[in-house]
């Protein structure tokens, strides 16, 4: 489902000295459905970048990033947009979203942009939005003033509420109480079951170890940095 | 599938000055591009140029036109580009008073859209004029008003309402939040983004304004001194800009 063959990745600083970092090289990774892979690896190895390598957030030098039969690294903007709709999903430490937009609409949107109709959608929003323990009081309210843990659990039913075949989780437990932990494990577990390809980075070493199926350190794709 | 726009090397030159040099780009039905840079940096002019308000100097901009497929859109005749300009695209102004008749009602305004493209029922175009009023978000009591009694940001979404009644597939805008404070802005994203979703249009939006393209546009365009330096998904632009120019554009804007 996910395929990575020999990538590389440089950040050429133009207006710092022109400094040119190199970050990772000669990445290979391959993710089966139904798989979770933990990155592992130091902080600034290099798990988020890969990470967002994958969703073509960050270009790729070199190598192929393939998910689902497209190759992100070459890919059109087009491509890219219609595999993130339909089959790749991101699960950031970050909510963005429009300013004013209610939670339920916030959640709800990712059905909408692939059909699902209105009343369905905000259906299945609801349902996910429950299960997370967000109170319903603040279903119509933005997102935007909400707490860090409460943010964290709207971006994750917003990730969770399409059945995404290929999932990027960045420190999905991060910020959660114990009930809420418990809560997103058991999504990725239920989304394992269906047979997503999932990626993930956890700090968190005892859910790493109940989701994720095998290991990838990344620093052994780090080259040494001159000190 | 066949692009809605397919662009091809547009140049615009104002004597020696370079306005926009060899823009070249396809854009798909559904898909909203952003065209960023500084004042200055041509994307106006190519802007102008893509919706036949400039004669370019050269270049094609094809349109997948809903009769004949692909035309270029340079080498028509005025009344067709005209007509298309009623029909298939619109236009939003940065100054709502660009794209509105400030002596005519909200009613008329959205109203004469339609009549332009021969609807002629009076019940018919007021109830399509009441239903835009509503959709944007401006009290419909205030449909007999004239726009000069509305306020900035009403102006500027009965502007879009006027634009968007007659179904374009294809939106020009201009610095559409431009000048609106940020509450309206806000809004106005929200109602642009539902609107692109729920219609499927497509839209070109110029803009200085780098967390507006980031809720809107799918796709960005870099621009400077008429040149295009950059183009890509809007986020990987954003988040791994790879052209000098973009780096400090990107890492210039100031956080909140």
């Amino acid at each position: 489902m996910i395929e990575l063959t020999d990538v590389s990745k440089t950040f050429t600083l133009h207006n710092q000295g022109s400094t040119v970092i190199e970050v990772l090289s000669d990445v290979s990774l391959s993710v089966q459905p139904g798989e979770c892979v933990a990155l592992t690896g130091v902080s600034g190895a290099g798990k988020s970048t890969l990470m967002r390598m994958i969703y073509g957030n960050y270009r790729a030098q070199s190598g192929q990033i393939v998910v689902d039969g497209v190759d992100v690294a070459q890919a059109e903007a087009r491509e890219i947009i219609a595999l993130r709709r339909k089959t790749l999903g991101y699960v950031s430490q970050f909510l963005r979203v429009v300013p004013r937009v209610p939670t339920l609409e916030v959640v709800a949107e990712p059905l909408l942009a692939v059909g699902v109709s209105l009343a369905a959608a905000q259906n299945q929003a609801r349902a996910l939005l429950s299960q997370l323990n967000v109170p319903e009081p603040l279903w119509g309210l933005s997102p935007t003033t909400f707490s860090g843990g409460e943010q964290q659990r709207v971006n994750i039913a917003r990730s969770f509420v399409y059945a995404y075949p290929a999932m990027l989780l960045d420190e999905p437990t991060a910020s959660l109480d114990a009930a809420n932990r418990e809560v997103v494990l058991s999504l990725i577990e239920t989304a394992k079951r269906r047979g997503a390809a999932l990626v993930g980075i956890f700090h968190d070493e005892a859910a790493r170890a109940r989701v994720c199926d095998r290991e990838v350190d990344v620093s052994q794709f780090t080259p040494q940095r001159a000190a | 599938m066949t692009p809605l726009l397919s662009v091809q090397g547009i140049s615009k030159r104002y004597g020696p000055h370079i306005g926009c040099a060899d823009v070249s780009f396809d854009l798909y039905p559904g898909e909203v591009m952003g065209i960023v840079g500084e004042s200055g940096s041509g994307k106006t002019t190519l802007l102008n140029c893509l919706a036949g308000h400039l004669p370019p100097d050269e270049g094609a901009v094809l349109f997948d036109t809903r009769v004949d497929g692909l035309r270029d859109t340079v080498q028509m005749s005025e009344p067709e580009r005209r007509m298309l300009g009623r029909t298939d695209w619109a236009f939003v102004h940065q100054h709502a008073r660009d794209g509105l008749r400030m002596g005519v009602s909200a009613g008329g305004n959205v109203g004469e859209r339609l009549m332009a493209v021969g609807a002629r029922h009076y019940g018919d175009i007021r109830a399509s004029a009441l239903d835009w009023l509503a959709r944007v978000e401006i009290d419909t009591g205030r449909i007999d008003d004239r726009p000069t009694t509305f306020s900035g940001g009403m102006q500027q979404r009965l502007q879009i309402a006027r634009n968007l009644v007659t179904g374009p597939r294809l939106v020009f805008m201009d610095e559409p939040t431009g000048g609106l404070d940020v509450s309206v802005q806000a809004r106005l994203l929200d109602l642009l983004r539902g609107l692109v979703r729920d219609m499927g249009l497509a839209a070109i939006i110029v803009t200085h304004d780098l967390a507006v393209v980031r809720l809107l546009a799918h796709r960005l365009m870099v621009m400077k001194s008429g040149f295009v330096v950059e183009t890509g998904l809007t986020d990987q632009v954003l988040d791994d800009p790879q052209h000098p120019y973009t780096q400090l554009l990107v890492s210039s804007v100031l956080q909140v």
